[in-house]
């Protein structure tokens, strides 16, 4: 197998703009690399013959001058559980199988506005419902850093994706880490957008006031191209923000001149890093990556998130409340999996659910129902919303101290599959991330070295509408640190 | 945290529109009760008075203008239907022809 052969967005986009290579040759490309590395399950479908016919399309709109944007002709993939036309949507669940939609996710429609070719569906935990994709109803993906060890998830597929080098972007969903914990387990970059900032309009529905679409790229700058090409106010989500689109490749462009953070606080949570059962070496990387930042000329100040101990707990509440309900829609009655020969209506919704969802799925549906019903309403959903307004507080008190937070992404690097066999146990590894959702705040995973050949990833975490600031400084450590040019030893992935 | 009684896991389990065998719900029942008895931790959490939060970033979510557009059509609508009857969507009966 060749090396990783991927470029960045960056260096593709420039490619293309130079005539040195074709849309079509980098959907090739694509392809060829997804089948070589067809052991690591990180795609559920590719689209061979769309995707090479919108690049000749491509193509043909350069050569005649009529390119859409920079983008065009970029091969991108996106995560089971964003629509496409025409296309199957099925969140790796059995209870979609042979679902097509009949409309377009808005994010991808702006992406592919701007001439983005998807080449395929990645892998995901059913429903985004996991933290490995060992839910998938396919099967897990795996890591291409140790194949024997999960890549992280729900997004799990996307982040392999470009990890392994078949794509230089991936569009992810994250509702409580799912794009940033499996970035941080493959070492690349993975961001979560403020709440509103990118359209929900054609992701299926978990928990709606958690649930963002965001990129995976291997540098921040192609995540900010990315971001600023698919965010902005869209009238089909009344909560996304009513702002213009974001214009953070600016920013960076800024900060490059600058060549340095002067003057930037970095916050540093004592509640984070002396987390019990967080993991030495991933500390000790996270550290080092502040230091670096520190050379760049930010300084660290400490702050305090004196509730973040309830925080898993709270999103555990909160989450599967909202995904009881967006889930009641599955019926068997108007698409997905119907089982056959019920007596009754009552009967086929209950066997085509029961068929059709996978264990976590239905545990979570079972716990949502459980906090949502009459009797147990105000001691843990309402308990859970009022402790998600002091997780709020927390945080805003902590951002009048600082620009930034830094932490790291997951307490440990990528674990074995089967080594979180009991649920709780799993949950519990959300500690460092589920505070950005439920506080809508944006958030970024960026590699920042390996401990014990696995990679570390150090979150950034900024104000809500603060997406510029982190990717700024997400991008000005990685133009100071080689950690993101390290590629999986893939020897074996195309075997 | 009370153990979940048999009979309230299987009225959760129809409000939750799911079947189980009698092993499965015990295995889910199990799960649950570990859940609930880690989240007992945000009994300590300090909530008097607090206002609950549903949306992270207050902002306005205004409905749009309601302004006649074209709507997805019908056959459209019904075309992931496991059953149809035209545009209509079919299922097995819900009562009883008495």
């Amino acid at each position: 197998m060749v090396a990783d052969p991927m470029p960045t967005l960056r260096e593709l986009a420039a490619s293309l703009e130079a005539g040195e290579r074709s849309s079509l040759e980098l959907v090739e490309q694509s392809l060829t690399r997804a089948r070589e590395c067809e052991s690591l399950a990180a795609f559920l479908s590719l689209r061979e013959d769309g995707a090479r016919e919108e690049a000749r399309a491509a193509d043909r709109r350069r050569a005649a001058g009529e390119r859409r944007s920079p983008l065009d002709g970029i091969p991108i993939a996106i995560k089971d559980n964003i629509t496409k036309r025409g296309e199957t949507a099925g969140c790796a669940s059995r209870i979609l199988e042979g679902y097509r939609s009949p409309f377009d996710a808005t994010a991808l429609a702006r992406l592919e506005a701007a001439g983005c070719i998807v080449v395929g569906r990645t892998n995901m935990d059913e429903f985004a419902m996991g933290s490995s994709t060992e839910n998938s109803a396919y099967g897990p993906s795996r890591n291409p850093w140790d194949p024997e060890r999960a890549p992280g998830g729900s997004s799990g597929g996307s982040a392999v994706a470009v990890a392994a080098g078949v794509v230089p972007v991936a569009l992810g969903s994250d509702t409580g880490g799912s794009i940033r914990q499996p970035a941080s387990f493959t070492g690349i970059v993975g961001m979560k957008p403020t709440y509103g900032r990118v359209s929900r309009l054609g992701l299926v529905a978990f928990a709606s006031s958690l649930d963002q679409i965001g990129p995976f790229a291997r540098t921040a700058r192609d995540c900010a191209w990315v971001l600023d090409a698919m965010s902005g106010n869209d009238p089909g989500d009344s909560t996304s923000l009513p702002d213009p689109p974001t214009r953070s490749t600016d920013a960076l462009t800024d900060a490059l001149e600058m060549g340095d953070l002067d003057g930037l606080r970095i916050g540093l949570p004592s509640e984070y890093f002396e987390l019990e059962g967080a993991a030495p070496g991933v500390i000790e990387r996270v550290r080092e990556a502040v230091a670096e930042l520190e050379a760049a000329g930010a300084r660290t100040v400490p702050v305090s998130l004196p509730n973040s101990r309830f925080a898993v707990a709270c999103y555990y509440l909160v989450a599967t409340a909202e995904a009881s309900s967006n889930l009641a829609r599955f019926d068997g009655a108007r698409y997905g999996r119907r089982a056959a020969g019920a007596a009754d209506v009552g009967e086929m919704i209950e066997r085509s659910r029961s068929e059709g969802f996978g264990a976590e799925v239905k545990r979570r549906i079972l716990l949502g129902t459980f906090v949502l019903s009459a009797g147990y309403y105000d001691a843990y959903y309402k308990k859970a919303q009022q402790v998600r307004t002091l997780l709020r507080d927390d945080f805003g008190r902590a951002f009048e101290e600082c620009d930034v937070i830094a932490a790291p992404t997951s307490p440990e690097t990528a674990f074995r599959f089967g080594e979180k066999a009991d649920p709780l146990a799993l949950y519990l590894s959300d500690v460092y991330t589920v505070s950005a959702n439920l506080t809508g705040t944006p958030a970024v995973s960026v590699p920042c070295g390996l401990s014990e050949g696995l990679p570390v990833g150090l979150q950034l975490i900024g104000p809500a509408r603060g997406d510029e600031t982190i990717l700024r400084v997400a991008d000005a450590y990685q133009q100071r640190t080689s950690h993101h040019e390290a590629r999986p030893p893939l020897a074996g992935a195309g075997a | 945290m009370s153990k979940l009684s048999p009979d309230e896991l299987l009225h959760l389990s129809k409000l939750s529109a799911l079947r189980f065998s009698e092993a499965e719900l015990r295995a889910f029942g199990a799960d649950l009760e570990a859940v609930l008895g880690y989240v007992e931790l945000l009994e300590q959490a300090p909530t008097e008075g607090v206002e609950p939060t549903s949306l992270p970033i207050p902002f306005p979510t205004p409905l749009r203008d309601d302004e006649p557009a074209e709507p997805l059509p019908a056959e459209e609508a019904v075309a992931n239907a496991p059953e149809r009857s035209g545009t209509a969507f079919a299922v097995p009966k819900v009562i009883d022809e008495g």
